[in-house]
């Protein structure tokens, strides 16, 4: 299925990333108490090592919260943040100035925003596609990119070279949205998913759309 | 002097005075092969144990320890070197994020990949000589076909040369 998904088929599933991308945004606006800026999602079929060079390249570090979900589809999501924008959310959040690397406190504090936005995110898809989800217990890294990324494709690797990625970027830090290196929400179907997710939304899968 | 980038399932071979290297290992193993006296140096950036996870006829074989390891080699020999002077060395291999549930075993993937080069190089009868795997960070690495010496990079850790 993955790299075979005609026009009309991404287009359904950048639907489904900008509710998902969408209800996370609303979510962390009303934890941070102000407008978060989300991007229009974009959603396509991306070899391995692009999708690193997309979320800034192999050595970049990012603090990353990851969700595997189970249930009527199974991926991994993935709450990536750009050092700036994190620092930001720790500011905004209690106040504390983190200068080299975080602090427990920060850490926590991110870990638990990445909680409440991958759950929104993960509610969102659970309602608009009628499926039960089963979210793993959120957990927290901040290492290269290229290290989480790699590892969170591991179970895509089976079927070929190349995911399709459904992400948002969002603005933490209240600048504009840059397209290199942006903090993003990531839903990594497994590739059995998409054919799940399109018959239960009465979406044909045969035609090249 | 030129330094060959290997990027996720793919592999590469250098000569001297040249170096091959992968940046950001997380789960994923960097298999490296030396032939001392050829100075010639390979690399594989293995993504998972074994071509039984296959799903679908066609894959890549750098991607796959039980593939990958042994296509490195005759590749090794395709420059020059002597599969029987072959040494190697291992690094990455991490758990980059501790979760209890459903997923265990996707997060143990890291141990299982470089249980799986190990098995690997045994069955060829090559000798692992040095390695750096396990822990929870992402590793740089490089192999110096000069010297064979495999220098490993991490984000607020010493570097270490093995």
């Amino acid at each position: 299925m993955s790299g075979q998904v005609g026009a009309m088929q991404l287009d359904v599933l950048r639907e489904i990333s900008n509710i998902g991308a969408g209800n996370a945004a609303t979510s962390l606006s009303s934890l941070l108490g102000k407008s978060v800026d989300m991007s229009v999602s974009r959603v396509a079929p991306m070899p391995f090592n692009e999708i690193v060079e997309y979320v800034g390249g192999a050595e970049r570090m990012i603090l990353t919260v990851f969700v595997r979900i189970e249930g009527g589809i199974s991926g991994n999501i993935l709450f990536t943040m750009n050092l700036p924008d994190a620092r930001a959310l720790v500011r905004h959040m209690t106040g504390v100035v983190e200068e080299e690397g975080f602090s427990e406190m920060g850490l926590s504090v991110l870990h638990e925003v990445g909680n409440i936005v991958i759950g929104a995110y993960i509610t969102a898809l659970s309602d608009f596609l009628g499926f039960e989800l089963q979210p793993s217990v959120p957990s927290l890294a901040m290492d290269m990119a290229g290290a989480i990324l790699a590892f969170s494709l591991s179970e895509i690797g089976r079927s070929g070279d190349t995911a399709i990625v459904m992400d948002g970027a969002l603005s933490l830090d209240g600048s504009a949205i840059t397209e290199e290196g942006a903090s993003r929400l990531f839903l990594l179907p497994d590739p059995e998913s998409f054919i799940k997710i399109f018959t239960a939304l009465g979406v044909p899968t045969d035609a090249d759309g | 002097m030129r330094t060959v980038r290997v990027g996720i399932a793919e592999s590469g071979v250098v000569v001297n005075p040249d170096s091959v290297t992968t940046l950001g290992l997380g789960s994923c193993v960097g298999v490296t092969l030396y032939d001392e006296r050829k100075k010639i140096g390979g690399m594989v950036h293995v993504m998972l144990p074994s071509t039984e996870l296959a799903k679908g006829g066609d894959f890549n074989k750098s991607k796959f320890a039980d593939s990958g390891v042994p296509d490195l080699v005759d590749q090794m020999v395709r420059f020059g070197a002597d599969r029987r002077r072959l040494v190697a060395k291992m690094a990455g291999g991490a758990q980059m994020f501790s979760v209890g549930g459903s997923g265990e075993s996707i997060l143990k993937i890291g141990s299982r990949n470089v249980e799986a080069c190990r098995k690997a190089l045994v069955g060829l009868g090559i000798p692992i000589v040095a390695e750096d795997t396990g822990g929870t960070w992402g590793r740089t690495v490089v192999l110096f076909a000069e010297s064979g010496i495999l220098e490993i990079r991490a984000i607020g850790r010493a570097k270490n040369q093995i």
